[in-house]
């Protein structure tokens, strides 16, 4: 294949992902039929599985809300926001640690004529848990006897009902919304995951080599949006089209700069994943000292939730579902439709002999790094937005779950690392269910290791002596 | 003068207790890579698990030795398990697989649900563990000098500390030293090299590696009761980052040489104090200590590639004995 018809196959399937993708923000907001809000108007928070609500409210004996009084909310890693309440609904605040919050209520913003009672708590002490809202409601007045201090709801939408006066606890039984909500999140985060580890699939494919560090080709994704949309202020697709050509562009450097001499000298896989290693320990405290410690918001405006049927998410989660789908669709489309697509999967299955068909390894596998850093920073991008808030951490956390959904759809094969990755999307969040939020990647990586001892080729993988 | 105090502190950091349970950590290591050719992605999570299995004994009041008991048939099981599914597949599988198990037990140990017994992601302090094992030391109270380095005798930051964990470096070096240079040791070296030739030969393959994967993850979890002696049992201080640390070590050390490790830990640990001090002095205004922190973290990912692409024998060793492929 010569090299100029490789070069425009490429630029028009680019330019065909770009498309769809823009198509794909532009449909979007078509796909919602109702645009109801579940949340309370005033809630400024939707719990997810990466963010956890606090929510504050100050009741007087009648159950009557006090609005304009402060509280701060603190917490672990310097945590603390001052929150005022309403008197519609619940106040929240976002958080994206699980732990212990203390909310102190600032007696002197009490409205005039409202006193704090005899012995009424000014801190209570709540457990933030990812997905779910964490309540402080503190009481005023005389009958301060028994204030409920601490619920926290267990999954879902479902604790912002907004109605402070009886606190439910619904942490037992399975509700039939908060499975649909699970199933939601699980398709999302299913679909994303399928973004990021479809490259990382076709690296190992098309190389043999695991990639300790795309992960942060996830995390720097992240990075770049909030860098471009937050910092520097650009328009949303501005911002996504810039992110997205940069982080391409570091696949083609690493491979131009590291990985193509390496494969010259014939150094080993091993030593290639190492090699990995030292890249992706580099790029992460690199990301730290661009934005620090501490996690960024890519969108800074309060999310606001469609529903579809059974399934309430918030629109930027609708948006993202809908072009990881669009964009998964073109690159199943240009493995199967196009020549040089082909020619990638051709070297996959056998490098020797797609070489000796007259295709060059190393324009493919050149293609392939761009292809999966770009794929890997726009699943960066995306999770960012959709679960609010992101940090250096992000990436190193979705390595191993990109691991599992690989090895579970068959190392190296793209197809089986789609099914693999919705597979996993939807066991880390229905396990939310189940088990504590904070054990669910353990769930993930638990199936991991099944699958090693039952099916290493994995679901879609050929069966074939790996020992 | 401050640059005298710059190098005292990376003398200290020569002989630091810190410094002796990544040297043990990556002497385990190197029974698994440097020998037997296993890819071991999850060193901190046998260090994690020897930990949590001397932390949690003691404080149920277990004696010091069958504390230390716990933990070591806490690696071991950890080896076993890790290895029955993977030792028979190809190599990379050992190490997704031994990744993904370090992050499940440091998962687990900081959730909420053992909170009782792991103390969540705050873990356990170590005044509720340390007792047992400052209660054997024969020094007197007091301070001691040598040089310039002067310890408490007795305590966390402590002279006892310090003896202890290079005894017990010396004597996992003299393990290694001689079960290296035993038949059992070439046997191992010959699966490093070529795996169906040693199957020809009529060896039990999977057994040896077994038995390097137990005798690496076991000095794992020793190295782990260790590390977190001087300080608090903290899972979140033992995830990844420590695995890649120990790896540096190993690689800059020498992988598949028996001081290999030992100098490897001292070296990085006394470099990385002088980068990261020096960095201190010398930009005080500039940067803050965050910002150096994360240079330096930088800087060893750097190290790390730069010394597997340019000198992958390390410092000494043998660049013949690193040219294996895992299949």
């Amino acid at each position: 294949m010569t090299a100029d018809r490789g070069k425009t196959t490429i630029r028009r399937s680019l330019a065909a992902l770009m498309l769809s993708g823009l198509a794909a923000l532009a449909a979007a907001p078509a796909l919602a039929t109702t645009p109801t809000s579940v949340a309370t108007a005033t809630s400024t928070c939707t719990p997810d599985t990466e963010t956890a609500c606090i929510g504050v409210l100050v009741l007087d004996p009648e159950n009557n809300r006090i609005a304009d009084a402060d509280i701060e909310i603190t917490g672990p890693e310097g945590f603390s926001e001052i929150v005022t309440t309403t008197d519609d609904g619940l106040s929240a605040v976002a958080v994206t640690e699980t732990g212990k919050y203390v909310a102190s209520l600032d007696a002197t913003t009490l409205p005039d004529g409202e006193e704090l009672g005899e012995g009424a708590e000014t801190e209570i002490t709540v457990t933030a848990q990812m997905g779910g809202t964490a309540r402080a409601a503190f009481r005023i007045g005389e009958d301060t006897a028994v204030a409920p201090s601490e619920t926290a709801s267990s999954t879902g939408e479902g604790g912002l009902d907004g109605d402070g006066s009886t606190p439910a606890a619904s942490s037992g039984g399975l509700k039939a919304d908060q499975v649909w909500t699970q199933i939601g999140s699980g398709l999302r985060f299913g679909l994303l995951l399928a973004l990021a580890s479809v490259g990382l699939s076709l690296i190992y494919g098309t190389t043999k080599l695991s990639s300790f560090s795309h992960g942060e080709q996830v995390t720097l994704g992240a990075m770049l949006a909030y860098v471009t949309m937050n910092v520097m202020g650009m328009p949303i697709w501005l911002g996504a089209i810039v992110t997205i050509a940069l982080c391409a562009a570091t696949g083609w450097i690493q491979d131009a700069g590291i990985w193509k001499p390496l494969r010259k000298r014939g150094t080993p896989v091993v030593q290639l994943m190492i090699v990995t290693i030292g890249l992706s320990i580099a790029l992460q405290y690199f990301i730290q000292l661009a934005i620090g410690a501490g996690t960024q918001r890519i969108i800074t405006s309060n999310p606001e939730t469609w529903s579809l049927g059974p399934f309430t998410l918030t629109r930027a989660s609708w948006v993202s579902m809908v072009i990881a789908l669009v964009v998964l669709l073109a690159v199943a489309w240009f493995l199967t439709r196009t020549r040089i697509g082909q020619a990638t999967r051709a070297v996959s299955d056998n490098t020797a002999l797609a070489s000796a068909t007259g295709i060059d390894p190393n324009k493919i596998i050149r293609i392939v790094w761009v292809l999966a850093a770009g794929l890997a920073g726009l699943a960066g991008m995306l999770l960012g937005m959709v679960f609010g808030s992101f940090n250096w951490m992000m990436g190193m956390q979705m390595l191993l779950l990109m691991f599992a959904a690989v090895t579970l759809g068959g190392l190296g094969t793209a197809f089986g690392a789609l099914v693999g990755s919705l597979v996993i999307g939807m066991v880390v969040e229905l396990s939310n269910l189940f088990i504590p939020s904070d054990l669910r990647y353990a769930s993930a990586l638990l199936i991991l290791i099944l699958v090693l001892v039952f099916r290493p080729q994995g679901l879609l993988g050929r069966a074939e002596r790996i020992g | 003068m401050d640059f005298l105090r710059i190098l005292e502190q990376a003398l200290g950091e020569l002989i630091a207790p810190t410094t002796a349970a990544y040297a043990l950590a990556a002497i385990g290591l190197n029974l698994h890579f440097g020998y037997t050719g296993l890819l071991n992605m999850g060193q901190a999570g046998f260090m994690l698990l020897g930990a949590y299995g001397f932390a949690i004994s003691t404080i149920a009041g277990a004696p010091f030795f069958v504390a230390l008991l716990v933990a070591i048939i806490a690696g071991a099981l950890f080896a076993l398990l890790l290895g029955i599914p993977t030792l028979k597949l190809r190599g990379d599988y050992l190490a997704i697989v031994t990744i993904s198990a370090a992050e499940i037990i440091r998962m687990v140990g900081r959730s909420t649900v053992f909170n009782e017994q792991t103390g969540g992601s705050s873990g356990l302090t170590g005044n509720s563990f340390k007792e047992t094992f400052l209660g054997l030391s024969p020094l007197p109270d007091g301070r001691s000098a040598i040089g310039p380095l002067e310890y408490l005798n007795n305590g966390s930051d402590s002279w006892w500390v310090r003896i202890v964990a290079w005894s017990v470096v010396l004597i996992a070096v003299l393990l290694v030293w001689l079960l290296t240079r035993s038949p059992w040791g070439r046997v191992l070296k010959g699966i490093r090299e070529d795996e169906d030739a040693v199957r020809s030969l009529g060896k039990n393959v999977y057994a040896y590696k077994m038995q390097a994967l137990i005798l690496g993850g076991v000095a794992g979890s020793v190295a782990g009761v260790l590390f977190v002696l001087p300080r608090a049992v903290q899972p979140d201080s033992m995830g990844r980052s420590m695995t890649f640390f120990i790896w540096t070590i190993l690689l800059l050390g020498g992988a598949a040489t028996v001081w290999g490790p030992v100098i490897g830990s001292m070296i990085f640990f006394s470099v990385y104090m002088l980068l990261r001090a020096g960095m201190r002095s010398a930009l005080p205004d500039a940067v803050s200590s965050a910002q150096i922190e994360q240079i330096g973290g930088m800087l060893v990912g750097i190290t790390l590639m730069c010394l597997v692409i340019f000198r992958p024998q390390g410092i000494f060793g043998d660049k013949k004995e690193l040219s294996f492929n895992v299949r």
